[in-house]
């Protein structure tokens, strides 16, 4: 067993029994308001009165349990595998419990965010912690009944249990429980004695999923609301001049038509009138800054690639002499477009902006930063506002940034009246905040059948690459190496995108590596096993180093066995690439065939080192769509721009991968002990490059430009 | 504003609307139906797929004009318990990552085994090629059709 310090916020605590004064305790108010998202076995009988023990959870009193999950759904199964890890602790039949989606509340729970692929590593101390400091409180109400030593008690499955035989349901006990004194000190269960986490446990909201219950933000229905739509500049550095809105007045169902900023809401009494209004908008606009496009954003990056950047992110010995003295030096430039999001779920708010109180609710990942932010823009105090999460369809970055949140919020303002904010598909396309477009340099010195040099020369459109990247792999592996990053300034909004960064540079460093590895006569596994093993020395000795080069060695061990690395069959072309990021290793091979001259994706093999693995289905889940994704766009993601407007406007000018396309996976986790790492992001990197390096082995030929069906022809 | 009576899940739903407007904006915030969900508005992604007489059909283009006494199936009425064989396959394979765009995938889903209950996996993904998935559960979705068919 583990002991470890509690940390819990007393101040709730006491407040919550201050309120309490009896047996009985009173909800926080919020708690006291929310209904049961969903009740996992139907057969669970509702309990009459409910006891705080604390945020995260509360006792009936005949032993149903309701887990708050504290972070945002984004899909990424948080919903269900953050409460699987208190329920673990607490040592509870699952199928007792009850699962809702926390309030915002920054005082109970911290970094209530999705992104990063951190909710489950960073929520899992915390978590196992909740659940455990309540098991306790259990376990110490009982032995005090009881007149017994609370060491000499147990608990299974809701029970506690005395060593005389004594046995008592949690429910029984979570009045007096409720009052006991918050421990200091917790027992963590071993990770052997776990029977929640490590098994799989079905998507919480799978029922009103399966029966289209109103889960998301877009679903959205309230007393006197109207749907709004925006007119946005059509192309990126415009602004609004004037506009005429007589027409869009006419449409049936339009109740008003109001200008935010350089922007046009139509408000109606249905999001179809409310888009019809925007149709009929005339509105004349100004070039304010230059209207950009693709081409000079492709001259000006290469052009940067070959200027000395200022100061180099990472700089180990000198990769200049090593070039100087090297027998060959390998160059290669990889390069990929912006990307939209392209949520399949649009963004859109519900805003209620009243004199007393500001009401927000709907799909969000920051929905902390998103309330200060609301707050700011219409001078208010953060406690007048409240921001409600939604589950979210889908995010990948895309809801991190809140702007949407913000529209509604002015335009419910602006209007007085509750309203839906709802971007049409295309304002989501060309309103996006899009992956940056990038390109990567890479050049490596080869000496004596030895890599004695290594070089990353990053260009993305206004910020480089964020700090830790420079520290993955191949950092620590050779003597001399140096990673330098140029920024070209846009006024095409970028941001975040699932993995940032890494998306495209997994692709492009597993596509330089394996040529590497051909250009030098070497197996490419064997090569990246040696390197790795190089690498640990430093990665020992160099706090900066952020990957593990033994688990990375032992994901790669893991899938080459399972993929038969080297031993296809004839007319099966592998592919082998593996990346860390976001704390979790990963190692995938890709195999593909040639059908009628065109190259068809059939497997990726995944093995993948995040720790404990809380809940396999999700997890595995995880894994499949990461490599799906990631295989998607690397094959035909691409948003271009030409005088500010981008290339697509929706699904018909713009290609998502669909079933026909998309490969079996497997997926295989390394077995150990270590705490988990998470899996929304890690498994997208190394997918492009899988692809590439077998589509070399399949034809002969190599790509380094996304999207690369444009060069190949892929399932057309 | 004219009005209409359709036929939508076994119910009669009457509702005074714009001739062109779309039957998803008509279940979504007419009739407060939202597990129909709106993706693309130009049949290109599949998430509004209901079933028109039984058949796979976007409704984000079909227009209350053109639906007469057609019957309109959605998802919360492709059963009665959330038990049709799709539904209880997804749950089975647990399909859903954000679950978005799952609603439309079941409804394109159960009108394939309704007219082919044994379809081939060619069959499958020319008939599920119209719903796109960014989560990427594709594997998932193809495997929970097999389910559904060998029930």
């Amino acid at each position: 067993m583990t002991i470890v310090k509690t940390h819990i916020n007393r101040r709730s605590f006491f407040k919550t029994t201050a309120i309490a004064g009896g047996g009985m305790l009173l909800g926080f108010s919020w708690l006291a308001s929310c209904t049961p998202d969903k009740v996992l076995d139907e057969a669970l009988t509702m309990p009459s009165e409910w006891f705080n023990i604390n945020a995260f959870l509360k006792i009936g009193e005949n032993g149903v349990v309701t887990i708050m999950s504290p972070n945002p759904e984004i899909g990424q199964n948080v919903k269900t595998s953050m409460p699987m890890i208190v329920a673990e602790e607490l040592d509870v039949d699952w199928k007792k419990v009850i699962v809702e989606q926390a309030p915002l509340n920054t005082e109970e729970f911290s970094r209530q965010v999705a992104g990063g692929s951190q909710s489950i590593r960073q929520g899992w101390e915390g978590l196992r912690k909740a659940g455990a400091t309540a098991r306790q409180m259990l376990i110490n109400a009982a032995a005090k009944r009881w007149e017994i030593n609370p060491a000499d008690c147990s608990t299974s499955e809701g029970m506690v249990m005395g060593p005389n035989g004594e046995k008592i349901g949690y429910g029984e006990i979570a009045a007096e429980a409720a009052t006991m004194d918050i421990p200091t000190e917790v027992a963590l269960k071993e990770t052997a004695d776990f029977k929640i986490i490590g098994s799989d446990r079905g998507n919480v909201d799978m029922q009103g999923i399966l029966t289209g219950q109103p889960l998301f933000g877009i679903d959205t229905r309230r007393e006197g609301m109207k749907y709004a739509v925006a007119l946005r500049p059509p192309a990126f550095g415009q602004k609004l001049v004037r506009f005429d809105d007589s027409a869009a007045r006419a449409v049936s169902g339009v109740s008003d038509v109001l200008q935010f900023g350089d922007k046009i809401a139509v408000l109606a009494n249905s999001t179809w009138a409310a888009m019809k209004g925007k149709k009929a908008l005339v509105a004349e606009w100004t070039q304010d800054s230059p209207a950009e496009s693709t081409a000079d954003h492709d001259a000006k990056m290469l052009e940067l690639l070959n200027t000395k950047a200022a100061e180099p992110l990472r700089k180990d010995g000198d990769v200049e002499k090593a070039f100087a003295e090297a027998d060959q030096v390998l160059e290669r430039i990889y390069e990929a477009p912006f990307l939209p999001h392209n949520c399949m779920e649009p963004m859109n708010f519900f805003a209620d902006v009243r004199a007393d109180e500001v009401e927000l609710f709907g799909p969000i990942q920051t929905p902390a930063g998103t309330r200060k932010r609301v707050a700011e823009l219409l001078g208010r105090e953060e406690s007048q506002v409240k921001v409600g999460m939604s589950r979210m369809g889908g995010g990948f970055g895309r809801r991190l940034y809140g702007d949407f949140a913000l529209e509604a919020a002015e335009i419910s303002k602006l209007s007085n009246s509750p309203i839906q904010l709802v971007f049409s598909r295309e304002d989501d396309m060309n309103a996006g905040i899009y992956r940056p477009a990038s390109k990567y340099k890479i050049q490596a010195s080869i000496k004596e059948g030895k890599i004695t040099g290594y070089k990353l020369t990053e260009v993305a459109i206004n910020s480089h690459m964020y700090g830790l990247i420079p520290n993955f792999f191949p950092a620590g592996a050779f003597e001399n190496f140096q990673v330098d990053a140029h920024v070209l300034e846009s006024n095409i909004t970028t941001g975040a995108w699932r993995a940032p960064y890494t998306n495209f540079l997994g692709s492009a460093e597993n596509s330089f590596f394996d040529e590497l590895a051909t250009t030098m006569g070497v197996d490419v596994v064997q090569q990246r096993l040696d390197l790795l093993e190089q690498a640990k020395p430093i990665a020992e000795s160099d706090e900066r180093i952020q990957y593990s080069p033994a688990r990375m060695q032992d994901a790669i061990r893991l899938v080459a066995d399972k993929a038969g690395w080297g031993k296809a069959p004839e007319g099966v072309y592998q592919g082998f690439s593996a990346y860390y990021s976001h704390n979790t290793h990963v190692a995938e091979i890709a195999e593909l065939t040639m059908e009628k001259g065109v190259a068809v994706v059939k497997k990726v093999y995944c093995a993948i080192d995040c720790g404990i693995v809380v809940n396999p289905i999700a997890a595995k889940n995880q894994a499949e769509g990461g490599i799906i994704d990631g295989i998607g766009h690397a094959l035909f993601g691409e948003l271009t721009f030409d005088k500010g407007m981008p290339s697509s406007t929706n699904f018909n000018s713009y290609r998502m991968i669909r079933m026909p396309e998309a490969p079996e996976v497997e997926v295989y986790f390394v077995e150990n002990d270590i705490a988990p790492t998470g899996l929304g992001e890690p498994t997208l990197p190394p997918a492009g490059g899988a692809v590439a390096n077998a589509l070399f082995q399949a034809t002969g030929k190599r790509f380094y430009k996304q999207p690369y069906f444009k060069e190949m022809e892929v399932l057309q | 504003m004219p009005s209409y009576t359709l036929q939508i899940n076994g119910q009669q739903m009457t509702v005074d609307a714009d001739a062109d407007t779309p039957i998803l904006w008509v279940l979504r915030d007419h009739f407060q139906l939202v597990g129909t969900k709106y993706g693309c508005g130009i049949a290109q992604c599949g998430a509004c797929t209901v079933h028109v007489d039984d058949v796979a059909v976007r409704s984000c283009s079909l227009p209350i004009a053109a639906v007469g006494d057609a019957k309109i199936t959605t998802i919360e009425g492709l059963s009665e318990k959330g038990n049709h064989p799709v539904q209880e396959a997804w749950k089975a394979h647990d399909v859903p990552q954000c679950g978005y765009c799952q609603a439309g995938q079941m409804m394109s889903a159960a009108a394939l085994l309704k007219e082919n209950p044994n379809p081939t996996d060619e069959e499958i993904e020319a008939a599920m090629r119209g719903n796109i998935c960014r989560c990427g559960t594709y594997v998932r979705i193809k495997a929970a059709v097999k389910t559904a068919a060998s029930k």
